[in-house]
């Protein structure tokens, strides 16, 4: 395990993988917009307000991605005292935020026009806008101590609680009434999408894990930095 | 047992635990978390008048009214069905054969008075002409057999 936890390591993986996975963004982005915003045909009933979708969507999946690895990451570092995996889930954690309010506001800017209202209190969008919640807290508790290593452990335990959301989220348009239709793509039976929607969809997540994966590398590049300078501010100051 | 593994059945039994007490207070609240309620739920349950409540299933065919501002019509979930009476301007989805929740109460006939209609939007995404084939070769499944929201037909309440 410790093999991995070596930061000396990780900096030289994440700068052969940078590069890569910031052009594959790019690269998977132009192509996925300008197929889903241009070539992809509307919808039957929805027309061209479908085009959300491409971006609602894909927020979504890496609103929940990125609450994963951040619990994942959490749990290492919990049990493992694992050096980095606190970094990770630091690092993860407003990226998942970022996601999951672009999530929101799509769904809401949608939702005006196809169910008539902006918002609701169902069940799909109550545990979304919790997940948010969830993160800000996070986001809050990690950064609310002096010692840095006593605010990640408490965030990583607030991490670990919010977990439960994640399959409350997936499953709630399944296990109650929502206004929320069912999912379309991950279900039983195969996906109740057109194919000429369902590839640009596709393309779009993937450019949004292709960037997950660059920004990530570079927070955490840059939270060991930080964790450097302040190791050399305190052998300064304690001499 | 090393610190490690005691950490990791601590952390494995405390999300156990977790998990555990929140399907049980998710299955306590079961009726309280739907959005809706279903026609079928309707006759089951006896709301009472004056309740505020929403109600959800599919805008029954032929039932459409349209008297200036007020609408009438019937949500059914293809076992039963109940009268809505709307005043005010209905979102773009809104038809026969479609989706939709209503907020509001029962009169005392049984009717219910909405004084908010939401389209429900189902989980079929396909471009205009697929749909027009669809329709024409008879496979079409939208709409009327109840893939369009929950609460309906075949599995009524859940």
């Amino acid at each position: 395990m410790h093999r991995f936890a070596n930061p000396a390591r990780f900096l030289r993986i994440a700068n052969v993988i940078l590069p890569w996975s910031a052009g594959l963004t790019v690269v998977l982005l132009v192509v996925g917009l300008a197929w889903s915003l241009f070539v992809s045909p509307p919808d039957y009933q929805q027309g061209e307000s479908v085009r959300i979708m491409y971006v609602h969507v894909p927020s979504a999946w890496m609103g929940l991605f990125a609450y994963a690895v951040m619990a994942v990451a959490s749990a290492v570092a919990l049990i493992w005292k694992h050096p980095l995996a606190d970094l990770s889930a630091k690092a993860s954690a407003p990226v998942g935020a970022a996601f999951t309010f672009i999530c929101l506001v799509t769904g809401s800017l949608w939702g005006k026009p196809m169910w008539g209202t902006y918002w609701v209190w169902d069940a799909r969008l109550t545990s979304m806008l919790i997940l948010l919640f969830l993160y800000l807290g996070y986001m809050a508790l990690v950064n609310a101590f002096d010692d840095p290593g006593r605010g990640a452990k408490a965030a990583a335990i607030l991490a670990l609680v919010g977990v439960v959301n994640l399959p409350i989220i997936k499953f709630s348009v399944d296990w109650w009434n929502t206004l929320h239709q069912p999912a379309s793509v991950i279900k039983m039976g195969g996906p109740a999408i057109s194919a000429g929607m369902l590839i640009p969809l596709l393309i779009m997540g993937l450019a949004f894990k292709a960037f997950y994966v660059t920004i990530l590398l570079v927070r955490v590049r840059t939270e060991i930095a930080s964790a450097k300078v302040r190791a050399i501010r305190l052998t300064q100051v304690h001499g | 047992m090393t610190r490690k593994q005691r950490r990791l059945y601590f952390v494995g039994l405390g999300l156990l635990a977790l998990f555990a007490a929140t399907a049980l207070m998710l299955n306590a609240f079961k009726d309280n978390l739907v959005f809706f309620y279903s026609p079928t739920d309707l006759q089951t349950k006896k709301v009472e008048a004056g309740r505020r409540f929403r109600i959800g299933g599919l805008v029954e065919q032929g039932s459409v009214n349209k008297d200036g501002k007020q609408v009438r019509f019937k949500v059914t979930d293809m076992a039963h069905a109940v009268p809505v009476v709307f005043t005010g301007i209905l979102p773009d989805l809104f038809r026969e054969g479609q989706g939709v929740v209503a907020e509001g109460k029962l009169d005392d006939k049984g009717t219910f008075l909405a004084s908010d209609v939401l389209a429900k939007h189902d989980e079929n995404y396909m471009p205009p002409e697929v749909a027009d084939a669809l329709k024409k070769s008879g496979q079409w499944q939208g709409d009327k057999d109840g893939k369009n929201g929950k609460g309906d037909g075949k599995e009524p309440g859940k």
